[in-house]
């Protein structure tokens, strides 16, 4: 892995900035951390290294190894070490370095993290923030171009977002770390390097979906990587003529279905888009929430663009695994053919 | 291939050896005697009385939450007959304002802490998951059933401590079968490499349901504990005395900022796994037998009542603990589970819409939008 974010500005919330994802999140960590001296980061290669992606670049620096910690290589152990921090009134934000390597942290968030707060009868909070770089298309390894937030979404007691360019990067990791729930907190390593400008305020609540666009024909719905993928298929549409609409959900736990209801009933016709393989996923849950919520404004069932179902295939064909802008507009074809 | 005999290998190929058990501390025999390792150990009466009096505590209220069980009243127990002098020995080693990171057994603990037997009996009678609150006055954690998770919060909770800098420590309770998962050696490793102040409590009753430490094990967890780089200590767990002084040694230690250490007490549980077990199966009687001889409550009383302890006092104590066995009925029947609505505000701390329309379906289903 050459992942690098070497131009990654001092933060300053006072102004508009343009950054990169990756430099867009190494502000919300600074920030967050000027903030807060309870926010605490925990990872392996955060420190000295910066990170594998070079996202806590600069970190360890200005607030020192007590607070940007170098862990173990211990998955189980980052989560459950940040759940006992949580319990003596810390907010850790622990990287997960891929995808792939949160496995063995899967007791740790989904038996204690997402459940302590339920056990204890509502009289604990676990402020905890989960990154995870997520996602395919940069020519990795396996392991490490996985979507699981089928996973995460399917626990109560987690929430779980994924930020799609640098200034909800910045905003919704704020907001992350500033909720007093447990949050999975996607970032879409495809697009660390994409970049943008950084607004001073958030547009939106960290639960809120976002409208790119309205379309009167058909609206595409996404999350993370392949928003992008959805704006490039809506663009090739308009050129034929087609109004299609571009819904960045942001959170996946909980849904937005006000706002994914609204687009629905406005288009009529709606595809879910994302990396992770359909069967079971994200989708299914977009598709079933929105027939309940507005069955009879639907001019054709909801349909899904996602991958296929078998375990992340090998880099030199991961270009035929992952939805692309033509199999977004397959399915917008046969959306609109009924 | 070559094969190499490892007879006619040179010599500076050697290998470096696992250990063998290490001696076991002891300070009072079964008999009540004292060892003759305890010769220069000066009897503290006081202290002694009271391990005496937690620990029968510990057991009436083991005894008489069986009998709920049996009787329908709790749904489940833990057993923790014979594990008095390794639980109550260790917990009354530390300062009150230490923080327990206890497994699921470790009642006796919770009450010598200071909760009240209903906080103690609410999971197991099935009215909510925990009975008690953090925020106690206990520094006593809520109960971890997925086994070893608990040794990471520990260490997370002593990582606060240190980036606070007080002088608190952690202890965390898990058994011989815990002791073989992922996590529990990962927070062992975590603990000795961040030099964290983690005392762990090993209660080695050497049955993890109905596998026995032979098969849980290919070291004696004390020795394991060496190649993490924590010092340990092997104690009798059935030695109340022993597992305080121990504990009070392996507590300073680390609450003068040496990093973790561990303590192994070798005990034996007398009764089942849980109300549901059947030991039968898979012990034999003549080992119980043989544990019985060593009980740990009975180890005791010899030793007050040889240094003179009088009857007065131990009647003082039985009359003590019948007024707790009613306590422990009566707060026990007194439990009742609270509304399902409330449960859902307990899953988020901050308002989540997927909550909010659930409970207006249940509201629906059960017909009580309308009355609130």
């Amino acid at each position: 892995m050459s992942a690098t974010v070497t131009d990654t500005p001092a933060a300053d919330v006072s102004a508009i900035r343009t950054l990169t994802l990756g430099g867009a999140l190494n502000a919300g960590l600074t920030d967050a951390m000027r903030h807060d001296d309870s926010v605490v980061l925990l990872g392996e290669d955060v420190g000295t290294l910066g990170g594998v992606f070079r996202v806590t670049a600069g970190l360890r620096d200005e607030f020192g190894p007590r607070r940007v910690v170098d862990t173990p290589l211990a998955e189980a152990g980052i989560v459950g070490t940040a759940i006992g921090m949580a319990l003596r009134g810390y907010r850790p934000v622990c990287e997960i370095q891929f995808d792939g390597f949160v496995y063995p942290a899967f007791n740790q968030i989904v038996s204690q993290l997402a459940k302590l707060r339920a056990r204890s009868g509502g009289h604990l909070k676990f402020p905890v923030v989960i990154r995870i770089p997520v996602g395919g298309g940069i020519g990795a390894v396996e392991h490490h171009s996985e979507s699981n937030e089928a996973y995460f979404a399917h626990t109560a007691g987690l929430r779980v977002v994924s930020c799609s360019n640098p200034d909800d990067a910045y905003h919704m990791l704020r907001q992350a770390i500033e909720c007093d729930d447990p949050v999975i907190f996607y970032e879409p390593k495809r697009r660390y390097w994409d970049k943008a400008e950084v607004t001073r305020q958030p547009s939106l609540p960290l639960s809120s979906a976002q409208v790119v666009r309205e379309g009167d024909d058909c609206t595409l719905v996404s999350h993370g990587p392949t928003v992008a993928t959805a704006i490039a298929a809506s663009d090739a549409a308009a050129e034929d003529g087609y109004s299609v609409g571009v819904v960045d959900l942001r959170s996946i736990s909980p849904l937005d279905v006000d706002t994914l209801r609204a687009q629905a009933s406005r288009s009529g016709r709606m595809v879910v888009v994302h990396e992770a393989p359909t069967f079971f996923g994200l989708g299914a849950e977009v598709a079933a929430a929105v027939t309940e919520a507005c069955f009879y404004e639907l001019e054709s069932p909801v349909l899904r663009v996602g991958s296929f179902n078998m375990p992340y295939p090998a880099l030199k064909v991961e270009d035929e695994f992952l939805p692309d802008v033509d199999r977004v507009l397959d399915a917008v074809d046969r959306a609109l053919a009924y | 291939m070559t094969t190499i005999d490892p007879l006619t290998a040179p010599a500076i190929a050697f290998p470096v050896e696992p250990a063998e058990e290490a001696p076991i501390v002891r300070l009072v025999e079964p008999d009540g005697s004292l060892t003759a390792a305890a010769d220069d150990y000066e009897l503290d009466v006081e202290l002694a009385r009271t391990l005496y009096q937690e620990m029968a505590r510990a057991r009436r209220l083991d005894t008489e939450a069986l009998s709920l069980q049996r009787q329908g009243e709790l749904s489940l127990w833990l057993e923790s007959r014979g594990q008095e002098a390794a639980q109550i020995g260790s917990s009354v080693a530390l300062r009150p304002t230490d923080t327990i990171f206890p497994s699921y057994r470790e009642h006796g603990i919770g009450l010598s802490r200071g909760l009240p037997p209903e906080a103690i009996l609410a999971q197991w009678r099935g009215v909510s998951h925990s009975g008690w609150a953090d925020d106690h006055p206990a520094h006593m954690h809520i109960t971890s059933l997925v086994l070893g998770t608990q040794t990471l919060h520990a260490v997370g909770y002593a990582a606060g401590i240190a980036l606070d800098d007080t002088d608190e420590i952690v202890a965390v309770y898990f058994g011989d079968g815990a002791a073989s998962e992922g996590e529990v050696n990962e927070a062992l490793n975590w603990a000795a490499a961040s030099s964290l102040p983690v005392l762990f409590v090993v209660q080695n009753n050497q049955w993890a349901i109905s596998t026995p430490t032979s098969l849980q094990m290919g070291s004696p967890l004390h020795r394991r504990a060496a190649g993490f780089g924590i010092p340990s200590y092997h104690v009798d767990g059935n030695d109340a005395l022993a597992v305080h002084l121990v504990t009070s040694l392996a507590a300073e230690r680390v609450r003068a900022g040496n990093g973790p250490a561990l303590v192994e007490a070798r005990t034996y549980r007398l009764g089942g796994h849980s109300s549901s077990d059947d030991p039968k199966r898979y012990r034999n009687e003549s080992d119980v037998a043989e544990w019985k001889e060593r009980d740990p409550l009975v180890r005791l009383e010899r030793l007050l009542r040889a240094d003179g302890t009088p009857d007065d006092w131990f009647r003082g104590v039985d009359e003590s603990l019948e007024e707790l066995a009613l306590e422990i009925r009566r707060s026990c029947r007194a439990l009742t589970a609270s509304d399902f609505d409330t449960l859902f505000d307990n899953v988020y701390s901050e308002p989540h819409p997927v909550m909010e329309r659930e409970r207006q379906e249940f509201r629906r289903l059960t017909g009580t939008e309308v009355a609130r």
